[in-house]
């Protein structure tokens, strides 16, 4: 029961608003996602422009948070949503709460290239390049499944959180492995580690915005436990 | 046998109760008529006990025909007919011997426009203990009189001039010296269609307020237009759409995440 599925309120600039603050939510998803891809690529590439850039976009998801929060202020206070309606709100509340922070945890991301590009790459650059993706796309398919309304993609998403965690738990055992056999590792695996937890942390953004997306859809929360993968004592 | 309503019509939509409070009424299959118009069709629900039923739905949905079956309203009405079964505390309220004058005692009713006898309002509400004799002396009497209007909130601000007239008051006060009228004779059920839409926001808060206290004693079942006020006041929701019961559960479910369709675009204002 989206939104967009729905008869239109009797009251048409209620829908249009509700419509408009699905868009927005979207859209800034949109641009903390290619942050995210931006800043992997720039880290992949050793791109130190394209990590300024992506340093630089985060000013705006921030600006986009506020903007959206203050419609979302409005849209309680003057039109009193409830049952789905309340749902949009909430949902894009807290939705673009988890966009802001994913927004931080990129720009913190592409702050890291500089330094990664004084040493020379290392095998475990790939690693977290690759779990760089994995962690992207499942960013792009919560955004997907909100803007589409679909919750059983947001649901299977949720599910396989656990790919990043283990991804995350491997790369933690290599990059400790590495700086323990090469001194000059420490450095560069310090950030590498710093970039692999940031990631993880992008993952469990995804996965509160799947949880939201499902709430938003069925009016229910998922709460039963997530499967998990064991993790680092460190963590 | 003419079809009043599309063959296809989903049944009512029954969430699983959380209360476990008391069923006060139970109503199966009630269906009206009026002259040949079906206006309400096979309700079926229980009403609990210490508890604020709401019932919502557009104008003509059956709603007041159906508060009008619980205390026999319709019974004034010539061409109305009333089928189906609705039992206070088991009893049938439809049984040949029930005096509708002695249930209506049981089951007081406020209506929309506050509508006080033309007498003072000392009289307003002793009039009902008096006709019931429920009191057999003057003393007795004015011990009832206070306590009602103590529990409709009057009290305080009537005290001093319980011989004017009950219609010297304003609007919101009316409506809580019927509101004490209807207590007077310890009712059981009490039945208000739409008991703020002609009253001020305050006077508004101030009956909602005594609605929640009210709880307490009685059943309370309400028909209101305001879907903040049936959010605000009441356990349970019934949603009736042209003439059935699309919906019942608790209000916090109905509200939250209705399950039909109708529903949900009743509350969020998408009905044509």
């Amino acid at each position: 029961m989206n939104s967009t599925h729905n008869a239109p309120h009797i009251v048409k600039a209620f829908s249009e608003e509700l419509e408009q603050l699905t868009a927005d939510v979207a859209a800034m998803g949109g641009l903390a996602e290619s942050m995210v891809s931006d800043a992997l690529q720039a880290a992949a590439n050793r791109d130190g422009e394209l990590a300024d850039e992506v340093r630089f976009r985060d000013a705006q998801v921030d600006q986009m948070q506020r903007d959206i929060e203050k419609k979302i202020i409005r849209l309680l206070a003057l039109r009193q949503p409830i049952a789905q309606d309340l749902r949009v709100c909430i949902a894009a509340l807290k939705i673009v709460a988890d966009l802001e922070r994913v927004g931080d945890l990129a720009k913190s991301i592409a702050r890291r290239v500089h330094t990664l590009n004084a040493s020379d790459p290392t095998a475990l650059n790939g690693a977290v390049e690759r779990m760089g993706r994995v962690v992207q796309s499942h960013l792009h398919q919560v955004l997907d499944a909100y803007a589409t309304g679909e919750a059983s993609r947001a649901v299977a998403v949720w599910e396989r959180d656990d790919d990043v965690d283990e991804h995350y738990n491997a790369l933690f055992r290599d990059l400790v492995t590495a700086m323990r056999e090469d001194g000059s590792m420490i450095e560069p695996g310090a950030h590498l580690l710093f970039i692999a937890k940031n990631l993880e942390r992008i993952g469990d953004h995804a996965t509160n915005v799947a949880e939201v997306v499902h709430y938003l859809v069925t009016g229910q929360e998922l709460t039963a436990d997530r499967p998990r993968g064991p993790r680092p004592e460190t963590s | 046998m003419t079809l009043d309503f599309p063959i296809d019509n989903p049944p009512t939509r029954y969430h699983p109760l959380t209360t476990q409070l008391p069923i006060k009424v139970a109503t199966e299959d009630v269906s009206v008529r009026y002259g040949g118009k079906l206006a309400l069709e096979d309700v079926t629900l229980e009403i609990p006990d210490r508890a604020v039923t709401a019932c919502i739905g557009p104008s003509g949905c059956g709603k007041s025909t159906f508060l009008r079956c619980v205390n026999r309203m319709n019974d004034t009405i010539d061409t109305a007919r009333v089928s189906g079964s609705i039992r206070i505390d088991s009893e049938e309220v439809n049984g040949r011997d029930v005096d509708p004058v002695v249930l209506r005692a049981r089951v007081g009713m406020v209506f929309q426009k506050p509508n006080p006898f033309p007498k003072s309002i000392y009289e307003n509400v002793a009039y009902g203990p008096r006709i019931h004799g429920l009191a057999e002396t003057k003393a007795e009497l004015d011990h009832i009189v206070e306590t009602s209007l103590i529990k409709a909130g009057l009290w305080a601000e009537v005290a001093d001039r319980l011989h004017h007239p009950g219609t010297s008051l304003s609007g919101g006060q009316q409506q809580r010296l019927v509101i004490a009228r209807a207590i007077a004779v310890n009712p059981e059920v009490i039945l208000m269609d739409e008991p703020c839409s002609a009253l001020d926001p305050i006077a508004t808060a101030r009956i909602e307020e005594l609605i929640d206290e009210m709880r307490e004693n009685y059943s309370l079942i309400i028909v209101t237009h305001s879907m903040a006020q049936a959010a605000r006041v009441s356990q349970m929701t019934a949603f009736f759409h042209l003439g059935k019961l699309v919906e019942y559960g608790p209000t916090e479910e109905i509200f939250t995440n209705p399950l039909d369709q109708r529903t949900q675009d009743y509350i969020t204002g998408r009905f044509g």
